[in-house]
C-alpha cells in the first residue's frame, strides 16, 4: 500500500487540503466545510450503489432522521452534542433496517422506489408536525460544533477522512468483496455459500451510520435544522449525482464528486439562476458518456 | 451406504405448468449422472430446486441424508452443494486469482482480512483448473474456456460433496472439452457425486456412469448412456419414431427466386464464437428447416438475421441489402420472427396482442387478416378477451405465431416452436403450419431441435452443429446420412 501512487496521492491531497484554512477565507472555508459532510453522505450511498448493487433513492432519508434526531434531543432534552451524535446514529440505522428488511425482499427496482417513498414520507411528517419541528422555516440549534470556521473546517474535514477510510477500508476488505460478489450476481453468490440478505443489510445498515452521522454532524455546523437542507429530495439527489460523478465502486469518488459539485455551484455563481444548470448538464454529460465517473477516466487513461 | 444427493418425487408447478414431475435419483460420492433433456425439458428446474434457486413444490432432496428442500440457496452450499455455472458475471476489478479467494472466504460480516492460507490454495486451486498463467489478469480479458475454468475453480474451492455442472462443453473446442472431461473425471476421482446437466447424452457419454432423461418435465430413460441412446422414447423425443416426409410438388429451389440470401454470415458473443462463416438461402414460397441442437446457434442465426445482434457476412433479402437496418425496420420491410420466448405481452388480452401485431395495417386489413387468423387457430378467437399470461404453452406458442402473421411477413422465421409443448399439442402446430403451406404463399425458415416437427413440411433441410451449417438437402436424405449427429 505504501508503494501504491494513489495512497500517496491521497496522502499529499489529504496535507493539502488540512493546510488549506491558512490561505483561503473564511467562506470558502465555509463551503467545503457542507461539502465534506455531503461527501460522507455519497460516500455511504456508493456503499450501498457500488458494492451492494442497490440503488437508494432516498439517501437524504438516512441523512434526515440523523439531523432531526440530533437536533430534536438537543433542542428538547438539552442533550450535549457527543450523545446527540450517538443517538443520531443509532436512529438512522434503525430507520434504515425498519425500511431495508422489507424492502430488500423485492426485487428490481422496487428497492429504489421504497427508498424514494420513505424520504417523502419523512418530510411530510416533518412538514406536518412542524410546530415541534420547525419545518420549513427551520429550527435553531442552542449547540454549534465551534464557533471558528478553521475549527468547523477541520472537524468536517476529519469527519470525512475518517469516515472514508473506514469506508474504503471495508470496500476492500474480504466483507467488502463478498458484498461485491452479492451486489454483481446474487444468485452465485448465494450458490458459494454467502448469505446474500444478510451481507446487504450490513451494507445498510453502514450507509445509513455514517449517513445519520454525516447529518448530525452538518446541522451542528449550520446550527439549524430544516427541511431544504437536509431531507428534501432535490439534497438526496445531490449526494447521488456526487457519487455517480466522481465514479462508481470507488468511494473516494463519491468525495471528490461531492466537492466539485459543490466548488462548481460557487465558481459559477456569477451566472445566476443558471449555474445549477450548467452544473446539471455537465453531471449528465458524465454521466451518459463516462459513467465510470472521474476515477473511471482515470484509470481508464492509465490502463 | 447415504448417497451424497438423493432427490425423491420432486415436482415444481409454476402457476398452471408442472415443470417437473415426480423426479426421483440418487448420486453415491464418486460417481456421475447425467441428466439430459431437450430444453423446456425441466432439467434446469431440478437443478434449480436441488440449489433451492426454485423452491420446490413437493418431494425431498437431501444432501447425505440431510432434507434441504425449500432451504435458502447458501444453506444447502453450505450443505456441501456447489455448481458450475455455465456464465457468470465476474466483478470489474478483482483479478481471476481474487475470485477464487471469494469462493474461499467464509461467510462473516465482521472477517476483513483474508486467513493466510487462503491466497495459497487460490493458487493451488488456479493451477489445477490450467489458470496458472492468467491469474492477474481481470476476467473480462480472459477468453471463454478461461471464463468457463474460472467457474470450475470457484466450485473447486469450495470443496463440495455434491457437484452440479451446467452444459459443462457449451461453447468449448474439441481440445478444451478434453481439458475439461479431465477436471469433471477429477472431481469423481476425489469422491464427489457429479451431476451433470445437458441437452443430449451424445456430449457427455464418455465421462457419466449413469444417464437420466426427462422430457416434458417427467422421466423418460434411465440407464448407460448407451442404454438410454438405445431407449426407443429417447429417439423418439429427439429423432422422432418414423420421420415423415410429405413432399409438396414445388419448383425446384434452383429455379425459385431467392428471397433470402445468407453469405458468411459469424456471430460471436464476447468470447464465444456462436456462428461461423453460415451461409443459406432461401427462395420465394419455399419452405426450409434448419436442424440442430440447442446452442447450435439456430436463434443466434435467426436474430443476426433480423437485426437484432450485431454480425459479419452478408445479409440480402429480396435482393436488399439488410445491413445497417433497424431490427424495426428490417420487420416492417416482411421479414418477421417468432422468437423461441415468444415474448407475448403477457398483462395484454389475445386481441390487444394481436393488434399490435397488426399496428401498421388498414383498418380492413387487419379486420381481414384477423378473420383468417381465427381461422387457422379458432382457439384464440374464444380466448380473445383473456390476457396472454394466462394462455397455456401450447395458446402461447399458436398467439406468438399469429401475432407475427398479423404483420402480412413475407418470410416467416419461426424458432423453435414447439419448445416445451406437449405432442397433441405439437400436432395441431403441424397441422396449422401445414394449412399455412398449402393455402398461402408465404416463405417460412423453421428452427427447430424437434426433427419429427421439423421435416415433414419442409422442403429443404439444413444442419447446424457447433455454429457451422454441416449438411444440406431434401429430408429424405436427412435421416440416413446427418441422424447420427443429432441424438
Amino acid at each position: 500500500m505504501l508503494r501504491s501512487r494513489n495512497f500517496w496521492l491521497a496522502m499529499v491531497s489529504l496535507v493539502a487540503l488540512t493546510l488549506l484554512p491558512l490561505g483561503v477565507s473564511g467562506y470558502i472555508l465555509g463551503l467545503l466545510t457542507v461539502a465534506y459532510y455531503y461527501a460522507v453522505a455519497a460516500m455511504a450511498w456508493d456503499l450501498l450503489f457500488g458494492f451492494a448493487g442497490e440503488v437508494n433513492f432516498g439517501p437524504s432519508f438516512l441523512v434526515g432522521l440523523g439531523a432531526y434526531t440530533a437536533a430534536l434531543l438537543n433542542v428538547y432534552a438539552a442533550m450535549p452534542i457527543l450523545p446527540c451524535l450517538l443517538a443520531a446514529a443509532a436512529a438512522a440505522v434503525t430507520g434504515g433496517l425498519v425500511l431495508a428488511v422489507p424492502a430488500l425482499r423485492l426485487r428490481g427496482p422496487y428497492f429504489g422506489l421504497v427508498t424514494l417513498v420513505a424520504v417523502l414520507l419523512l418530510q411530510n411528517i416533518l412538514v406536518l408536525f412542524s410546530g415541534v419541528t420547525g419545518g420549513e422555516i427551520g429550527l435553531p440549534l442552542p449547540d454549534v460544533l465551534a464557533i471558528d470556521d478553521h475549527a468547523n473546517y477541520w472537524y468536517a474535514l476529519g469527519f470525512m477522512t475518517i469516515s472514508g477510510g473506514l469506508l474504503f477500508g471495508l470496500s476492500r476488505s474480504s466483507a467488502g468483496l463478498i458484498l461485491q460478489a452479492s451486489g454483481q450476481d446474487a444468485v452465485q453468490a448465494a450458490a458459494l455459500g454467502f448469505n446474500v440478505a444478510k451481507h446487504k443489510l450490513a451494507a445498510f445498515c453502514i450507509s445509513a451510520l455514517f449517513s445519520g452521522l454525516a447529518g448530525a454532524m452538518l446541522v451542528f455546523y449550520l446550527g439549524t435544522v430544516s427541511v431544504g437542507t437536509v431531507v428534501d429530495i432535490s439534497i438526496g439527489v445531490q449526494f447521488i449525482i456526487a457519487a455517480v460523478l466522481g465514479g462508481r465502486r470507488t468511494i473516494i469518488g463519491a468525495a471528490i464528486g461531492s466537492i466539485f459539485l459543490i466548488v462548481a455551484g460557487e465558481v459559477l455563481r456569477p451566472l445566476g439562476e443558471l449555474s445549477t444548470f450548467v452544473v446539471s448538464t455537465f453531471a449528465l454529460v458524465v454521466i451518459l458518456f463516462f459513467p465510470g465517473g472521474f476515477l473511471g477516466l482515470l484509470a481508464g487513461r492509465r490502463g | 451406504m447415504t448417497p451424497r444427493l438423493e432427490v425423491a418425487g420432486l415436482t415444481k408447478r409454476f402457476g398452471g405448468l408442472l415443470a417437473v414431475r415426480e423426479i426421483s435419483f440418487a448420486i453415491a460420492g464418486g460417481e456421475i449422472l447425467g441428466l439430459i433433456g431437450p430444453n423446456g425439458s425441466g432439467k434446469s428446474t431440478v437443478m434449480k430446486c436441488i440449489l433451492g434457486i426454485e423452491r420446490p413444490t413437493a418431494g425431498s432432496v437431501r444432501i447425505e441424508g440431510t432434507e434441504v428442500a425449500g432451504w435458502p440457496t447458501h444453506r444447502i452450499a453450505r450443505r456441501g452443494v456447489g455448481i458450475v455455472f455455465q456464465h457468470s458475471q465476474p466483478l470489474p476489478r478483482q483479478t481471476v486469482l481474487e475470485h477464487i479467494e471469494i469462493a474461499l472466504l467464509p461467510d462473516s460480516l465482521l472477517r476483513l482480512f483474508a486467513d493466510r492460507h487462503v491466497a495459497e490454495r487460490a493458487r493451488a486451486i488456479a493451477a489445477r483448473v490450467g489458470l496458472e498463467r492468467v491469474m492477474h489478469r481481470l476476467p473480462r480479458t480472459l477468453p471463454f474456456a478461461d471464463l468457463r475454468r474460472l467457474e470450475l475453480a470457484k466450485a473447486i474451492a469450495r470443496n463440495p460433496k455434491v457437484v452440479l455442472v451446467d452444459e459443462p462443453f457449451a461453447g468449448l473446442t474439441a481440445a478444451e472439452v478434453a481439458d475439461f472431461s479431465v477436471l469433471i473425471r477429477s472431481f469423481r476421482d476425489d469422491g464427489h457425486a457429479v451431476l451433470l446437466v445437458d441437452h443430449n447424452v451424445k456430449g457427455v457419454a464418455a465421462l457419466v456412469d449413469r444417464v437420466l432423461a426427462m422430457y416434458l418435465g417427467e422421466r423418460i430413460a434411465e440407464g448407460t448412456a448407451a442404454e438410454v441412446m438405445r431407449d426407443d422414447t429417447v429417439r423418439r423425443v429427439y429423432l422422432g419414431g418414423r420421420i415423415q416426409t410429405t413432399l409438396r410438388d414445388a419448383a425446384r429451389p434452383a429455379e425459385r427466386k431467392p428471397l433470402l440470401e445468407v453469405a458468411g454470415l459469424s456471430v460471436s458473443y464476447g468470447k464465444a464464437q456462436a456462428l461461423e462463416d453460415v451461409s443459406l438461402r432461401v427462395g420465394a414460397g419455399e419452405f426450409v428447416s434448419v436442424v440442430g441442437l440447442n446452442g447450435a446457434g439456430k436463434t443466434t442465426l435467426f436474430n443476426a438475421i433480423c437485426g437484432l445482434v450485431p454480425a459479419i457476412g452478408s445479409l440480402r433479402f429480396d435482393g436488399q441489402d439488410l445491413r445497417g437496418r433497424s431490427a424495426a425496420r428490417i420487420a416492417r420491410g416482411g421479414l418477421v420472427q417468432c422468437p423461441e420466448t415468444r415474448e407475448l405481452f403477457g398483462g395484454m388480452s389475445v386481441r390487444e396482442n394481436l393488434d399490435l401485431g397488426g399496428q401498421h395495417l388498414t383498418r380492413q386489413a387487419c379486420v381481414r387478416q384477423l378473420d383468417w387468423l381465427f381461422e387457422l387457430f379458432p382457439i384464440l378467437r374464444a380466448r380473445g378477451g383473456q390476457s396472454a399470461r394466462t394462455l397455456s404453452g401450447g395458446e402461447q406458442q399458436m398467439l406468438a405465431i399469429a401475432r407475427a402473421l398479423m404483420m402480412q411477413p413475407r418470410l416467416l422465421i419461426l424458432d423453435e416452436p414447439t419448445l416445451g409443448l406437449a405432442p397433441v399439442i405439437l400436432e395441431l402446430l403441424s397441422q396449422a403450419l401445414d394449412r399455412l403451406r398449402r393455402t398461402t404463399d408465404i416463405t417460412v425458415l423453421l428452427g427447430e431441435q424437434n426433427i419429427t416437427f421439423a421435416l415433414p413440411h419442409a422442403e429443404r433441410v439444413y444442419v447446424l452443429e457447433h455454429a457451422r451449417i454441416v449438411w444440406e438437402g431434401p429430408p429424405d436424405r436427412l435421416a440416413a446420412e446427418a441422424g447420427a449427429g443429432l441424438l
